[in-house]
């Protein structure tokens, strides 16, 4: 299997601010979001990561998407590195997190054009992806309508469908599903299936156990900013549930520390 | 790839012009504004300070002498001679606003004036004129009465005259005293309507995309952050500029109106097109200037409010350069100086206004202001590629 992502010891601290401080009653400057993390992705895989609020997903996958820069360490997605290339990163992934907003005032017509220009893709390619996309999702009803008027659920579809502009071929969604309705939903997860299906690679950060056990291939478990377990989900669900292995070592980890 | 930098100036340009509002707020009101409040307020004042022609003030006389009585009557109002007794009432008029004017002569005027000695020591004949100041048409009653008298009392004894006749004694041209009110007046207003205009597009543009995240969007496509940066500057002066000529426009029409129109000889048209040429270029870089001063200061800011209140300290500094000039008088002004941004815009506004200008000074100026330019998008470019300006909440 080829190797398509390979996070090596990656760490990132934030510094509280005297606020961040206040709030969670801790007189700690430093936090360590991202401790000495390993894992590999192999190509046409779906990753997922799965880990309780703060253990350090978001975090990951920001540094994946060259959002924020690591303290130490390196990932290397498709050949280029997230500190030495970002740029050549920024080409090569799509990466979608509720952090990333479209601007209210265009419609996702106009946005998908606007980002298909950033990512340099010709005008033909451009047309015919976004016919097949807002079909897929259903988006040519609102195409031109205002971001700014359109429900959660209707803004993260033309999010999630301007993420994939450029047809990346290495994929970083951070919790995916996240305030969508079930239908919506489905449809999110049948995509990425399909997405898979394509030989596509897929990271996927998410909490909801049942969205692991359907569509992901590996499994890494992080608490704590550190990797707890990485195997493959039939390995982990081998004798016990998803959520039951989780909570497993979830507490074995946390005792042990 | 395309040239991400035209992309983005295409989308944030789209953002302006497609949204009407703005372009009616941002564009079109400031300059009409301006001039239909400059006109009124000059046309206001005119009424106010000229003598309306048509106006026959309600006058009253006490002892008017016979000799004077022609040129009294020749000053437009209606005379009622009145006697001593009805002096109080006449007084009271004029303080209600009732009645212009009340000239009270000494009996035996003519006679107690000729009769009366330089020399002696003793008091002159007193004329005692009546008015209201807070009335303009009485307060003009007044000037008149008095000038009419101090004429009289020149003819008495005339020994020198200083411009006699209607020969035009002032030799400043149109255009001196065009320059001279222009260059004093406008380089400051224009400069304040700059940064007003940059003021309105770049915090909103930049700390606004910040705070409602969209940044982040496109900080995850493969452009370079220096095109995002120039993409920015360059529509937004695009904007800045557009809003800054339309508040110039307003003013430079309706100043000859505001200052007095045709009577005090101010006109534009005294500026030929080298002139209005020069001036757009050192406009155009001056909104390069202001707009990359202001976003590399929304870059830092978190919100637009944030930035707001973090730009105003710039208006200050913007308005003390802006008045340097005019209390330089003809200063020297070295070549070196021109290097100095927005300190170089000033003077070169105020030399063209003035007709003082030389080329050399609009060149290095412009060319100062590029390179300034160049600095602040770099440090704008810098400010993109930092994960804590651009992610600290």
């Amino acid at each position: 299997m080829e190797e398509i992502l390979q996070v090596k010891d990656l760490c990132k601290t934030f510094t509280l601010s005297a606020k961040q401080q206040r709030l969670e009653q801790t007189k700690e400057k430093k936090r360590v979001a991202v401790n000495h993390l390993s894992f590999t992705a192999y190509k046409g895989e779906v990753f997922g990561l799965l880990g309780p609020n703060g253990a350090g997903k978001t975090t990951t996958l920001r540094i994946l998407a060259t959002l924020i820069k690591p303290d130490s360490g390196d990932a290397v997605i498709g050949g280029a590195s997230v500190t030495g290339a970002p740029q050549e990163v920024r080409g090569k992934i799509g990466f979608l997190t509720s952090e990333l907003k479209l601007e209210e005032f265009f419609t996702p017509n106009y946005l998908f054009d606007f980002f298909s220009d950033l990512h340099g893709v010709p005008v033909e390619v451009r047309d015919e992806r976004k016919k097949m996309l807002f079909e897929r999702f259903g988006i040519h009803e609102f195409a031109e309508v205002k971001v700014g008027d359109l429900s959660t659920g209707m803004k993260q579809k033309a999010s999630l469908v301007i993420s994939l502009v450029h047809d990346p071929d290495i994929i970083i969604f951070d919790e995916p599903t996240n305030g969508l309705d079930i239908l919506t939903a489905k449809v999110v997860t049948d995509f990425l299936l399909d997405l898979k299906e394509q030989g596509k690679t897929i990271i996927v950060s998410t909490h909801i156990f049942t969205l692991v056990e359907k569509i992901c291939d590996r499994v890494g478990i992080i608490v704590d900013g550190q990797m707890a377990v990485c195997d493959k989900l039939e390995t982990l669900c081998a004798e016990k549930t998803l959520e039951d292995k989780f909570f497993e070592i979830y507490e074995g980890y946390t005792h042990e520390k | 790839m395309k040239n991400n930098t035209l992309t983005i100036m295409k989308k944030e340009l789209a953002r302006f012009f497609r949204d009407k509002r703005m372009v009616f707020t941002t564009i079109l009101m400031p300059g009409l504004m301006i001039y239909v409040l400059y006109t009124f307020m000059g046309n206001t004042m005119m009424k106010e300070f000229l003598p309306d022609d048509s106006y026959v003030a309600s006058a009253y006389v006490q002892n008017m002498p016979e000799e004077m009585e022609e040129a009294l009557v020749a000053l437009s109002a209606e005379w009622t001679e009145i006697d001593a007794e009805e002096a109080e009432t006449v007084k009271q008029s004029i303080q209600d606003k009732e009645a212009d004017v009340l000239v009270i002569f000494p009996e035996n005027f003519l006679q107690a004036v000729q009769e009366y000695d330089v020399t002696s020591g003793t008091a002159a004949p007193n004329v005692e004129i009546y008015y209201n100041s807070t009335e303009t048409q009485s307060d003009l009653m007044y000037d008149a009465v008095r000038n009419m008298l101090s004429e009289y009392e020149n003819t008495l004894a005339n020994k020198l005259d200083v411009n006699v006749g209607d020969k035009d004694y002032d030799c400043a041209t149109d255009r001196d005293l065009t320059a001279m009110m222009f260059s004093m007046m406008l380089p400051m207003l224009l400069m304040i309507f700059l940064y007003s205009g940059c003021i309105s597009v770049a915090p909103e543009s930049i700390a606004g995309e910040k705070e409602r995240g969209t940044i982040a969007t496109l900080l995850v496509t493969p452009m370079k952050r220096s095109s995002l940066a120039l993409g920015k500057v360059f529509s937004l002066s695009i904007i800045a500029l557009l809003s800054g000529i339309s508040s110039f426009l307003g003013t430079f029409l309706s100043l000859p109106q505001l200052m007095g129109g045709e009577t005090t000889g101010i006109d534009t048209a005294v500026y030929g097109v080298t002139d209005f040429v020069m001036l757009l270029g050192i406009i155009l870089s001056t909104v390069l200037v202001l707009v990359s001063i202001i976003s590399v200061i929304s870059a830092f800011s978190k919100s637009i409010k944030e930035a707001g209140t973090a730009v105003s300290p710039l208006m200050i500094v913007v308005m003390f350069i802006s008045l340097l000039p005019m209390f330089g008088g003809d200063m020297v002004r070295p070549i070196y100086s021109f290097v100095i941004p927005l300190y170089n815009s000033v003077m070169c506004m105020n030399g063209i206004f003035s007709f003082t200008y030389e080329p050399l000074q609009v060149g290095i100026t412009i060319l100062a202001n590029i390179l300034c330019t160049g600095i602040l998008s770099f440090v704008l470019t810098k400010i993109f590629n930092s994960e804590k300006a651009m992610f600290t909440r």
